[in-house]
């Protein structure tokens, strides 16, 4: 046996190889889709703008081919082959409804919080932090996202929320945000210690009807969309799209806001080095009889 | 005399069944990849794969931790670094439905062709002259080993991989067993490994993608000096303890390890094989470090992709010679020290991933001497065998399901145990050029098992040695002529 005729061999072997690999690869690209391509035609002129880069959906649709459409689907719809086991579903990208945002409740997103979801991830979901991904790999992604809904086409991003710096961590403003989550109702989801307890907790569902539980701040030292005061503040001043967490952007004005900040923090038991906290519990230990309980109880007020 | 024994020395050397095998084969490969090709057409799209057990724990699909299974790319490689954690705070086995369990499986029925020149055997089959020379073939169906892996977490932050492998004919060793202490004061810089583990190579073997004989393993980490009593081998699992940090992506690694001087045996042993020589009482260190960036693409288009360099050395010991009792080895004593250094990479230019390696060798004079103990009076013409060489490897990545592979491979001697002016051997011998080609196909691609047709042909020269794959009778024809040794493989890799 010569080492041409080995050669001949190996090059049918391959070619076979080859020949029914692009076979199959074209074949599963139609299924489900109505394009052979995954996206849709905007594919070919999306981009996205993140930090200077620009990303680009021709090639963002490679790496959703390779990292995401195992939960978010060939269709982009959350309906991956892995969606039927997760908890909290994969996003819908059809619906273009977004949870963290920096524009008010309603509005696209921009690119930039696409891109810091994507960095990010989702704490307590399977949506990892996708960071060792190339920034350009992740502007890509943005960009192809944006292929699945035609809103991006017709509508642009809100205005981004103006988060003021942040006031000065005291007991009074403490207190003070313990009022406006008692006043807000806050604990009628997220129970009165924060423990995601509250009444309402086990009728919560998600716009697609999925049940969802609210954040439970005892045990979670990080949020779903961040993990700095700021995070916190955007939040809840934006609301979580497509959960029952809404916007009160209309009813807090900036400084109370972070009041409310820093009394959310207090509720924080597990955080490390949670100044808040230790600020809180300082006060009640002194002061402790004093607080009436949150809940149904204290319509009047929670101090 | 050479042709006839060539067609004597296998009884499938006949032209009729040579080809009638190989047409076989080639026929049955196709109607297999045919008929998958069209199973997997009914599939539901975009199916991707990984090690299964964790795949399986956290619904990804596979292809977002490897390049092409098993190779990691940078997201499973900080997956790997944060000790099989997605840091989501529910990696803790807590969280995991009870049933549950983290295990794999994997293993590759093949079909391959081994052919090397140059072969001494009997001039008769049966005379027991060994005077003939020629190339011996063999070619059948086949097992590879089997790997039974177990891994995941303990606890948040307490990782562990058990690994259980075993060679085709079902014989057991401990290929991997470590506990890893993670995110140690919740610093990704500092994680502490205890037990049998890969050594932290840029390029890893364990997790490549060639199978066949001569293609699957890198020369270079098992090569020694043709004499070198010295048995390490740069891809071969050792046992100690290692430190290794990262930066949040993994951009930035490092890891330093102490390891003991027995090449990863256990009970004492040098080895994994029980039974084999005892061990010294010495360490060995191992260090390497590395830094990716990324390369931008042309204004206005997307980057090239992740490019990553590193470095590593490794400094040893070996013993020269035995305690004993009654002539029973007991201990290895007078070591001798020996270092690996080398740099490598892994570049990417959009789908095409280029992985450079480069070697150098160094043994201390003794450890080229077999029973001349450290001390005693070397041997005329004695000196530190040395080498040096590396490879290039290519992978071309169609999409994640399809990859083509290449590899070329080139190993020198420095400097023979004894100096070619003495021993009158060739200042080549050992020397080995390897090349491989490869394909591989994942017709099915999902977060719970996965499939890969494997197709290489690999080709491998050495001077005045046997190859590395240990294709051949094991003794040389011509010690002054080249060795050939030709693979040509199809396999069915798969893991659940």
């Amino acid at each position: 046996m010569t080492l041409k005729k080995f050669a001949v061999t190996f090059a049918l072997g391959s070619i076979a190889l080859l020949t029914a690999g692009a076979r199959v690869s074209t074949a599963q690209s139609h299924v489900n889709s109505p394009d052979p391509l995954l996206g849709t035609p905007s594919v070919a002129t999306e981009t996205s703008q993140v930090n200077g880069l620009t990303g680009h959906a021709e090639e963002g649709k490679h790496q959703y081919r390779r990292f995401c459409i195992g939960c978010h689907g060939p269709d982009g719809n959350g309906q991956g082959m892995n969606a039927q086991w997760i908890d909290p579903q994969p996003r819908d990208f059809t619906e273009a409804t977004f949870k963290c945002r920096s524009t008010p409740t309603g509005t696209l997103p921009t690119d930039e919080d696409l891109f810091n979801a994507i960095t990010r991830g989702f704490v307590t979901t399977n949506m990892p932090s996708w960071r060792p991904l190339n920034p350009q790999q992740r502007a890509d992604l943005v960009a192809f996202i944006k292929t699945w809904s035609p809103r991006w086409a017709k509508e642009k991003p809100g205005a981004v929320l103006n988060i003021p710096p942040e006031t000065a961590v005291t007991i009074e403003s403490i207190l003070h945000g313990r009022e406006l989550f008692q006043k807000l109702e806050c604990w009628k989801c997220h129970g009165p210690e924060g423990h995601a307890d509250g009444p309402s907790a086990s009728t919560l569902t998600d716009s697609k009807g999925n049940p969802i539980k609210p954040f439970n701040f005892s045990t979670g030292e990080r949020f779903m969309c961040g993990d700095s005061n700021r995070d916190l503040y955007r939040i809840f001043m934006t609301g979580l799209d497509g959960s029952p967490m809404p916007s009160f952007a209309d009813v807090i004005q900036p400084n109370d806001a972070w009041d409310l900040v820093h009394f959310l923090r207090t509720l924080q038991v597990a955080l490390p080095n949670n100044q808040e906290l230790t600020l809180w519990q300082s006060y009640k230990a002194a002061h402790g009889k004093d607080l009436k309980p949150i809940g149904p109880d204290s319509a009047g007020g929670a101090q | 005399m050479s042709t006839k024994f060539r067609e004597g020395a296998n009884p499938m050397n006949t032209k009729w069944s040579r080809w009638k095998t190989i047409w076989t084969c080639a026929f049955l490969l196709i109607a297999i990849v045919l008929c998958d090709a069209r199973a997997a057409s009914a599939l539901p799209t975009g199916k991707v794969m990984a090690l299964p057990m964790f795949a399986r724990k956290y619904g990804l699909p596979c292809s977002a931790c490897h390049t092409a299974w098993p190779e990691l790319n940078n997201f499973g490689q900080v997956f790997r670094d944060n000790g099989y954690q997605l840091m989501n705070d529910r990696d803790s086995p807590i969280w995991q439905n009870p049933s549950y369990f983290p295990i794999s499986f994997r293993i590759t029925p093949s079909w391959h062709r081994e052919s090397t020149t140059n072969q001494a055997f009997d001039s008769v089959p049966g005379n027991g002259d060994g005077l003939g020379v020629g190339t011996l073939t063999q070619a059948g169906f086949d097992l590879s080993g089997m790997d039974l892996w177990s891994g995941g977490t303990l606890y948040k932050n307490i990782s562990f991989i058990l690994l259980p492998s075993s060679d085709p004919t079902a014989v057991w060793h401990f290929e991997s067993a470590f506990i890893r202490f993670d995110n140690l004061w919740h610093s990704p810089w500092l994680n502490v490994k205890f037990g049998r583990f890969e050594l932290d190579n840029l390029i890893s073997e364990k997790r490549f993608l060639f199978l066949s004989a001569n293609g699957g393993l890198y020369q270079i980490y098992h090569f020694n000096v043709p004499g070198s009593i010295n048995n390490f081998g740069y891809g071969d699992n050792q046992i100690g303890v290692e430190l290794a940090g990262h930066s949040a992506n993994s951009y930035t690694r490092y890891s330093v390890s102490m390891l003991s001087s027995n090449e990863g045996g256990v009970n004492f042993t040098t080895d994994v094989v029980p039974g084999g020589s005892p061990s010294n009482r010495t360490y060995d260190v191992n260090l390497a470090f590395s830094q990716a960036f990324n390369a931008p693409g042309p204004p206005g288009e997307s980057g090239f992709g992740l490019e990553r360099v590193g470095a590593f050395a490794y400094i040893g010991q070996r013993p020269t010679n035995f305690e004993t009792e009654l002539g029973t080895q007991l201990v290895g004593i007078n070591n001798k020290p020996f270092y690996r250094i080398g740099f490598a990479g892994d570049l990417s230019y959009k789908n095409l991933e280029l992985m450079p390696l480069f070697m150098y060798g160094h043994d201390n004079p003794y450890l080229g001497q077999f029973g001349v103990p450290a001390g005693s009076t070397l041997p005329a013409g004695a000196q530190a065998p040395t080498f040096y060489g590396g490879f290039l490897e290519a992978h071309y990545y169609f999409n994640p399901q399809n990859v083509a592979l290449a590899r070329f491979e080139q190993i020198n001697v420095g400097q023979q145990a004894i100096s070619p002016s003495v021993s009158g051997v060739s200042g080549s011998n050992g020397n080995i050029t390897a090349v491989s080609f490869g394909y591989r196909w994942y017709p099915i691609m999902f977060s719970r098992a996965g499939v890969a047709l494997d197709g290489e042909f690999s080709r491998v020269r050495t001077i005045g040695q046997e190859p590395e794959s240990g294709n051949g009778s094991g003794f040389i024809g011509n010690p002054t002529a080249a060795v050939w040794s030709n693979s040509i493989y199809f396999g069915i890799d798969f893991d659940f």
